[in-house]
């Protein structure tokens, strides 16, 4: 099922600013008899690789439909989805972002198309909202090390415990903490965003991320990348989906939830405006909450219990897993002003660091 | 509920307890409507109220967010506000800051503009209603002066869920207390349907010869229906002792003059001489007379008092009854005598009766003075308080007292049982009497004399 694969050269990178260029998916798969009766284009920020087998499973139960998956970088996808939805031009089918803050102003712009199904209403309310926008992953932010670099009595379970490591002058993790660039990223800045609404030690996290000269780069893949190769010592703040992904081919790479919260994102789906096929595209949202969806994510870790990358945190208080509400508190931290605070907060931690020409993902 | 064994009769006027029921049920439907009404009227105002004070809440915050840097118009838009708002959980939000100039600071372009001087107002956004309020936050700092606007609002969403869920309750509620009345309501039409069931047992159990009046304790609203129904069986029951004493009277009373003329007509058959013939002839003539007479006291006491009971009373003058009572005194009762004097006032005396039972009555007591009595016999007519009577008056010594009492009953000794009178006048009389709510009564006169009367009360205002 994986024929028609390509993979295209990466027409953008991390710098170009979205605006100027005109985005393009970064890549594109077909799934599904080519001459089935009916055919939607889903747009999603979730790599092929990953999702491409939820989706074997949806056409295989629905051999009527072809699935037209294009993967985009989220801030791109989000520029897009907007412009079509303010022309009014057809867009796509069924969008999936895990940038669900724009997910949500997406929907509050009243972009978004009404879907009800028995399924979508079991849903609980954090995972559904208006009907319009609905939490189809589980997925914990974590953080990973490289167990050949990081002692085990050093390894960190807490944030308290990566202040603590970092905090030492001249440690062996200065320079060798890696995170999201959250300028670039949308999921990045999401995480870091909600982090600063949790709990005070971001403040602190963040200084600490300053005098150990952390790296803020882009993307899941490179970073967890990064920590296997031994580039990076430690990584924050990745995604538990493709962490643990790597972490079956890298024996080296240590999956960490933070015991004291952890952030559990819900990518948001939601079928647009002006989607040619709702119908079909609401199929789709029914099977990706519906429990074969459900099993077919978990293989992909992409639906996880987030108990199983935290078991520590199993009978402590329910307040370690803090899932993402899809709720419209997620704009405030689109707001153009909230948004140059919190950047220029950001930039003044940060050091600049090196980019190549990467494919930016998430 | 209906006792009532005939199918023609059961059911005819409708059912008490449908109707009943019928208006209960309209009530309640009146009542439902009235209490949906003004619950979802309450539950807007509700809704409108607190969700308001949301957005008043997330403005003032977004408003006090507002800091001035380097001379520039700030605002860390605080969390908490869109906490507040994301309190009415589905519904899109949207929110803007101005400056003095109008122009945009933050938050979200191309809203409508908000009408001068209005706090609130009522909107649309991407096609959906939405209630936004303004608030503003005046600067006055040396390198800023003038007006931050803050707009916020959001769809109505919660809104028409909590004004929807208000009224749903009430009416649930007041759906709940209407079964509850409904049930009360049952058992109260019972409970004051059961008297009437009280009275339709009481008269399924009697004996058809049973026509005393229903002795059942019953309220007040339909006591004049038992009334009815007793005056009705009384009435029933008078006429049904009418018809009673008419056939006992007519096989008493003519069993044995018709006997005789029987045998005198036999008689008559095997007499040869035509002077005796002639004398038995006379004598069947003297007997059929009487018979006559005989059968017309019969008949009139059962028409008199038949009459009395069922003919509607009207307004008579007494003057005139007693006027046309001497006119028809049988003339054979004179015999030759002196009629009877007349006394009677100038002005009419009016009473409320049967013109026909109290000529009747009067013919009766005066052909008795006549017949039995002493010259000279008067008949007048006098008034006496809220009475008036005819009098009827002779010279002679009348009924003794001792027979008084028993003299207006049927066949008395006293009022002479004889082969020429069946004893009937004046308990014809007495009936008429009693029929006019009025009696029989009896004087001796003064000195002498016997004075017999009828009293019936006066006309309800008099004469007229």
């Amino acid at each position: 099922m994986m024929a028609g694969w390509r993979m295209l050269l990466p027409l953008i990178s991390c710098l170009a600013a979205p605006a100027l260029a005109q985005p393009v998916p970064e890549a594109t798969q077909d799934y599904g008899r080519s001459d089935a009766p009916f055919a939607i284009l889903v747009r999603s920020t979730t790599d092929i690789a990953l999702f491409g087998p939820v989706l074997d499973g949806f056409v295989a139960a629905n051999p009527d439909i072809r699935v037209d998956y294009e993967q985009w970088g989220s801030n791109d996808l989000y520029a897009v989805s907007l412009a079509e939805c303010r022309s009014g031009a057809e867009t796509a089918d069924l969008l999936i972002s895990s940038a669900v803050d724009h997910q949500v102003k997406l929907v509050n712009d009243g972009c978004a198309r009404s879907h009800s199904s028995p399924l979508t209403e079991a849903l609980p309310a954090e995972a559904n909202w208006r009907d319009e926008l609905f939490g189809i992953t589980q997925e914990p932010a974590v953080m990973v090390y490289n167990s050949d670099l990081v002692p085990a009595q050093e390894a960190p379970r807490t944030r308290f415990d990566l202040i603590d490591l970092l905090r030492p002058e001249g440690s062996r993790y200065e320079g060798k903490v890696a995170t999201y660039d959250i300028e670039e990223s949308g999921l990045g800045y999401l995480f870091a965003f909600v982090d600063a609404q949790q709990a005070t030690t971001f403040g602190s996290l963040i200084e600490a991320f300053a005098r150990s000269r952390a790296v803020s780069t882009c993307c899941s893949a490179e970073i967890i990348d990064g920590v296997a190769s031994g580039q990076y010592v430690l990584a924050y703040n990745v995604l538990g989906s493709y962490a643990l992904d790597r972490a079956e081919q890298a024996d080296n790479l240590v999956v960490v939830a933070p015991q004291d919260y952890t952030l559990v994102l819900s990518r948001g789906a939601m079928i647009p405006r002006n989607a040619p096929n709702p119908v079909s595209a609401g199929l789709l949202l029914d099977f990706l909450v519906s429990d074969q969806g459900r099993r077919a994510m978990a293989a992909e870790h992409l639906y996880g219990d987030a108990t199983a990358v935290a078991p520590d945190s199993l009978g402590q208080n329910e307040a370690v897993l803090r899932p993402i509400p899809l709720s419209p508190v997620l704009l405030v931290g689109l707001d153009r002003q909230k948004r140059a605070h919190f950047l220029a907060l950001w930039r003044d931690t940060f050091a600049r660091p090196q980019r190549g020409a990467t494919t930016p993902s998430e | 509920m209906s006792q009532i064994a005939d199918p023609d009769i059961a059911g005819k006027g409708g059912s008490l307890t449908l109707r009943l029921a019928l208006a209960f049920a309209l009530i309640f439907a009146l009542g439902g409507v009235a209490v949906a009404v003004a619950a979802f009227s309450y539950g807007r105002q509700a809704a409108q109220q607190s969700f308001d004070r949301l957005l008043v809440g997330a403005a003032d915050q977004i408003a006090r967010s507002i800091t001035l840097q380097d001379g520039a118009v700030s605002v860390d838009l605080p969390v908490g506000a869109f906490e507040l708002l994301s309190l009415a959980p589905n519904d899109r939000v949207i929110y803007a800051v101005y400056g003095p100039d109008g122009g945009l600071i933050t938050g979200y372009e191309g809203l409508e503009a908000f009408p001068e001087g209005r706090r609130f107002h009522d909107a649309t956004f991407a096609g959906e209603p939405i209630r936004a309020i303004r608030v503003t936050r005046p600067f006055a700092e040396q390198s800023y002066a003038g007006t931050v606007v803050v707009v916020v609002g959001h769809t109505l969403r919660a809104r028409a869920e909590m004004a929807a869920q208000i009224t749903r309750n009430a009416v649930i509620a007041a759906g709940l207390v209407a079964l509850v009345m409904a049930g009360l309501a049952v058992l109260a039409v019972r409970a004051a349907l059961a008297p009437v069931n009280r009275v339709g047992t009481a008269l399924h159990g009697r004996s058809p010869q049973n026509l005393t009046p229903l002795d059942v304790a019953v309220p007040r609203e339909i006591s004049s229906l038992v009334q009815a129904l007793n005056r009705f069986m009384g009435r029933l029951d008078r006429q049904v002792g009418i018809m009673r004493n008419l056939i006992a009277d007519a096989s008493h009373q003519l069993r044995t003059p018709i006997a005789a003329l029987r045998v005198q007509a036999e008689l008559a058959e095997e007499e040869n001489d035509p002077e005796a013939l002639r004398r038995i002839v006379q004598r069947i003539h003297a007997r059929a007379v009487n018979l006559s007479h005989l059968t017309d006291q019969l008949l009139n006491h059962a028409l008199i008092i038949h009459r009395a009971d069922s003919v509607p009373l009207a307004r008579v003058d007494l003057r005139q009854v007693v006027i046309d009572a001497i006119e028809h005194v049988d003339h054979a009762v004179l015999d030759g005598r002196t009629p009877a004097m007349l006394d009677l006032p100038e002005d009419p005396v009016w009473c409320d009766g049967d013109a026909l039972s109290l000529i009747e009555a009067t013919k009766n007591l005066a052909g008795n003075a006549l017949r039995h009595g002493v010259d000279p016999v008067r008949v007048s007519v006098a008034q006496e308080g809220d009475r008036a009577r005819i009098l009827v008056r002779d010279a002679g010594p009348g009924i003794p007292r001792d027979y008084w009492d028993e003299a207006g009953t049927r066949f008395a000794r006293s009022s002479g049982v004889s082969a020429k009178s069946a004893g009937l006048g004046l308990a014809i009389v007495q009936s008429v009497a009693a029929a006019h709510h009025g009696r029989l009564e009896f004087r001796t006169g003064t000195p002498s004399g016997f004075e017999a009367a009828i009293v019936l009360p006066l006309a309800e205002n008099g004469a007229r």
